[in-house]
């Protein structure tokens, strides 16, 4: 397999090289990387405030390939599930795009009646020079909510940077609304999206702790939540890439601590639980207690059935490429408890300490890769002989093409694979494509049984 | 009620940016690969959006903009991308795509291309294609890689007896069936593009970097010796696409058509093949048209009079609205996000025989098309996924056809051409009714 120059240092293999990972830079060109964008990493994290509007300026095509697509539910309002966009047109191109935003904006807000808007800047109107802040503050004089500019210009950096100009947007919200009645005893929930309805089974957790939760940031997000979210506690940051700068910012504005959590696989969730009823143990009275019982009645429920997948899955092997890496550390975790090895994972995204982390739970011999492509993942699966990719929907084809099982662990996913009862999910989709007979038709699947000695 | 401004933005699109029809053309040619140049960004979600629908590996290089190349210029990110798709590809053609950020920053990519020397041997050929996603849909952009492609590389030369085929953004089942009709009258056919390989393959044991399949690269270049081009679509703007350019350039004849969707549609093609190969229609396709027709009549009563709401691309929809219109089916609204300013027109030279008044309106998006809806009361809708939220709105059948079906699987499979495509459709449409019919009966009979 030809891997680029450029891209050499970006992959790794543990134990036969000392440790020296490139990461967190611009894809090479050419490359056909699976990243996408500034304003994918933007739209993805406000997504699901679903009482706001949500308007794309620019040319239709990033309104239309972000229509619809997130699992990410609504209890309520359902505006966040339109595409909304200034759709610009070579004139506007030309003598500029801010009238046409003016207006739009104008009519979908006296239309839809949002508690905000947000106004995503695509790379167009970073060019034509449109002075989207002028605008949007002179919307929200005129209409009286908060319009927020997001800027996001694509080719300003890489999904990274989106998530950074969200938080941005946000951080304009959060402190706005007024805190009081926000319990001591209560949290916000910082990077989780409510895919599949995650959210509200965290949320359940944490009020059956005894905590009272303010903002769900932003899965099944409500503005006036969130203005009032420096009301909180305690942040407890999951999808670290993407709200971490939140979670500091708020830290440092309103000395609300954070910490980092993870609610994928039993480890990490019960984890996550523990910590925070240790972090309240002084203030919410008999909370530890609650929540050791909480645990162990939510494993009891799972643990059966999960030992019946893992007597069958031991010894398979997975590799994973996902766009934030902190949520590989759990996927290594969850497949470990169900018998399988991870052999190679990789991320978008990822950090350098993120990384280093990912090298000390993998075993010896695991590629570790980042900002990868179809050409380099289709060539590990081979290699090192996958049973299973965890992965989104561009990842799909390739392990499918070669045979191979797949599980959606990205946005599009309308399956809830957080939390005890998403393990248990996660453990069956698992099986499930693993356990396939389909495999035995393929190509690959009757060199396999042929040869049962891998 | 006071008539309502109409709103300047679009909500909900009925309609993709142009690059993405061009990928989708370049996916369609051997050896080739998509290269945008742009962000990254596009061609990520250009990818999802493709492989939603195909299921099939969708790889689109880009030469990854920053922002240091948005004020300098791409030039060298674009020379770099070339090179990287060559060394990890061996691509025999790289179809080069523009972003709106680099049409609006000015970029002068012919000059660029025109100046970089490939590090590859043998050196890909470079198809280039100017898609400011400002400007057109993208089926504009579809055919504009496709006029691009035969512009760039069809060649003059001894004339022969073969056939251009321009299908359009067709599935993969109907450019198998054009190849089988093609065949089928002995014509030698270079059929442009020609995915139906290509994104609707089989499994493999080694992943192959480029898929297997395409209109190949000599058929390209023949292209500009043979007899006849046909290209279908009843909104193409006449001059500007593929077959338009071989006529320019090679003096060779074009034949326009509609998609041909219906019996009255397919008439016209394949009385034109019959035409230029000098043979009769060959026999399986007399029987299927004489099985089809049989089955309209047998079915007729179950589906005369509904009405139907019909989306999508501009000459799908023209497409659609005459097969409805012949076995009855009042097509209420064409609806498009494309903007030929044909889609009128079209549509009312297919459903002459419509009985009821017909709607045919371009630059829609679907909240638009919802406000019709509302009023409209149709029977079913007919299009892509897009779709849905209308219908289950209105609890009414969704019917799947066309670009994209993001929420079914098969998109690639679906035929809607020739005698076969409208077998299917008719059955899939009068089923539907049947069902619905059955399912809402308060005596629920088992036997219609």
């Amino acid at each position: 397999m030809h891997i680029l120059e450029e891209r050499q240092r970006q992959v790794h293999r543990k134990g036969s090289e000392p440790f020296d990972l490139d990461c967190n830079k611009q894809s090479a060109a050419g490359s056909v990387s699976q990243r996408a964008c500034v304003f994918c990493g933007s739209r993805v994290v406000l997504y699901p405030i679903a009482d706001a509007l949500h308007l794309v300026h620019g040319p239709i095509g990033c309104a239309s390939y972000t229509w619809d697509i997130r699992g990410a539910l609504s209890s309520g309002p359902q505006l966040h599930r339109n595409s909304f966009c200034t759709d610009l047109k070579e004139l506007d191109v030309i003598q500029g795009g801010e009238k046409k935003l003016h207006k739009a904006l104008t009519q979908l807000i006296v239309e839809h009646q949002p508690k905000a808007a947000f106004v995503y800047s695509t790379c167009i109107v970073g060019v034509i020079g449109d002075d989207v802040e002028a605008v949007c503050r002179q919307i929200s004089a005129e209409q009286g909510i908060p319009v927020l500019p997001v800027h996001s210009e694509g080719f300003k950096g890489t999904k990274r940077d989106g998530y950074r100009a969200a938080c941005e947007a946000l951080l304009k919200l959060v402190g706005t609304g007024d805190p009081s009645g926000v319990s001591k005893a209560s949290i916000n929930i910082l990077g989780d999206f409510n895919l599949a309805g995650e959210v509200w089974m965290i949320r359940k957790y944490y009020e059956r702790m005894g905590l009272e939760v303010t903002a769900t940031i932003t899965g099944d997000g409500r503005v006036d939540d969130i203005r009032r979210a420096h009301g909180a506690a305690l942040n407890l940051v999951q999808c670290s890439g993407s709200m971490m700068h939140l979670a500091k910012v708020m830290k440092d504005r309103y000395g609300i601590p954070f910490r980092k959590v993870s609610y994928f696989g039993i480890e990490d969730m019960s984890q996550a639980l523990y910590d925070t009823a240790a972090h309240f143990a002084g203030v919410v009275p008999g909370i530890q207690e609650r929540t050791v019982e909480l645990v162990r009645g939510e494993l009891q429920y799972i643990l059966p059935e999960i030992a019946e997948y893992r007597k069958r899955l031991a010894g398979k092997k997975a590799a994973i490429y996902v766009g934030g890496a902190f949520k590989a550390f759990s996927l290594v975790r969850a497949l470990r408890h169900l018998g399988m090895d991870t052999v190679m994972v990789g991320s978008q995204t990822g950090l350098k300490e993120d990384y280093e982390e990912l090298r000390e739970l993998c075993d010896e011999g695991a590629i570790i890769v980042d900002d990868s492509n179809p050409l380099e993942l289709s060539s590990f699966l081979s290699e090192r002989q996958v049973d299973l990719f965890i992965g989104g929907v561009k990842e799909r084809p390739i392990a499918y093409k070669l045979g191979i099982g797949f599980c959606d662990h990205n946005h599009e996913r309308k399956l809830a694979l957080a939390g005890f009862e998403g393990m248990l999910n996660f453990a069956r989709e698992v099986y499930g494509t693993v356990a396939s007979p389909v495999w035995r038709l393929t190509p690959r699947g009757s060199a396999r049984e042929a040869a049962p000695c891998r | 009620m006071p008539v309502a401004e109409p709103f300047v933005s679009t909500r909900n699109p009925c309609k993709a940016c142009s690059p993405l029809g061009a990928c989708l053309a370049f996916r369609g040619i051997e050896g080739a690969v998509p290269f945008l140049h742009g962000s990254q960004g596009c061609a990520t979600y250009i990818r999802r959006y493709l492989i939603s629908h195909f299921r099939e590996p969708m790889d689109v290089a880009a030469s990854s903009f920053s922002e240091s190349s948005t004020v300098f210029g791409g030039g060298d990110k674009l020379r770099r991308g070339l090179d990287n798709v060559s060394r990890q590809y061996q691509p025999r053609m790289i179809g080069i795509a523009t972003t709106c950020l680099v049409e609006t920053i000015g970029e002068d990519v012919k000059m660029l291309l025109n100046d970089y020397h490939p590090a590859a041997e043998p050196a890909p050929d470079l198809v280039h294609v100017s898609t400011p996603s400002y400007r057109g849909t993208h089926v504009d952009g579809f055919h504009a890689a496709v006029r691009a492609v035969v512009g760039q590389l069809a060649e003059a030369g001894e004339p022969t007896s073969s056939v251009n085929l321009f299908p359009g953004a067709v599935s993969p089942a109907d450019l198998r069936h054009l190849k089988e009709i093609a065949s089928a009258f002995s014509l030698d056919v270079a059929i442009l593009p020609d995915y139906s390989d290509t994104l609707d393959g089989a499994q493999l044991e080694e992943y192959r970097k480029i898929p297997e399949g395409g209109t190949p690269l000599a058929s390209i270049r023949a292209m500009g010796r043979a007899a006849v081009s046909i290209e279908f679509g009843r909104t193409l703007e006449g001059s500007a696409t593929g077959a338009a350019e071989l006529e320019r350039k090679f003096g060779i004849a074009r034949k326009t058509l509609g998609w041909p969707v219906g019996v009255v549609e397919s008439d016209r093609f394949f009385s034109e093949l019959s035409a230029i190969s000098g043979r009769p229609v060959p026999q399986i396709f007399v029987r299927e048209r004489g099985r089809l027709v049989d089955s309209y009549v047998d079915a007729h009563k179950y589906v005369f009079g509904k009405r139907a709401i019909v989306y999508g691309e501009e000459d799908l929809v023209v497409g659609l609205a005459a097969f409805l219109s012949e076995i009855g089916i009042q097509p209420v609204l064409c609806a498009s996000g494309g903007q030929s300013g044909r889609l009128e027109a079209a549509v009312a030279a297919v459903t002459a025989s419509s009985v009821g008044p017909v709607l045919a309106r371009g630059n829609l998006d679907f909240a638009a098309v919802r406000e019709l809806a509302l009023e409209m009361k149709p029977d079913f809708m007919i299009g892509g996924s897009k779709g849905y939220s209308i219908a289950r709105e209105l609890d009414i059948p969704l019917i799947r056809v066309g670009f994209p079906i993001h929420d079914r699987i098969g998109g690639q499979r679906i035929l809607h051409l020739g005698y076969r495509g409208a077998q299917q459709l008719f059955d899939a449409v009068t089923n539907t009714l049947l069902a619905r019919a059955q399912d809402r009966s308060p005596v629920g009979y088992s036997y219609l």
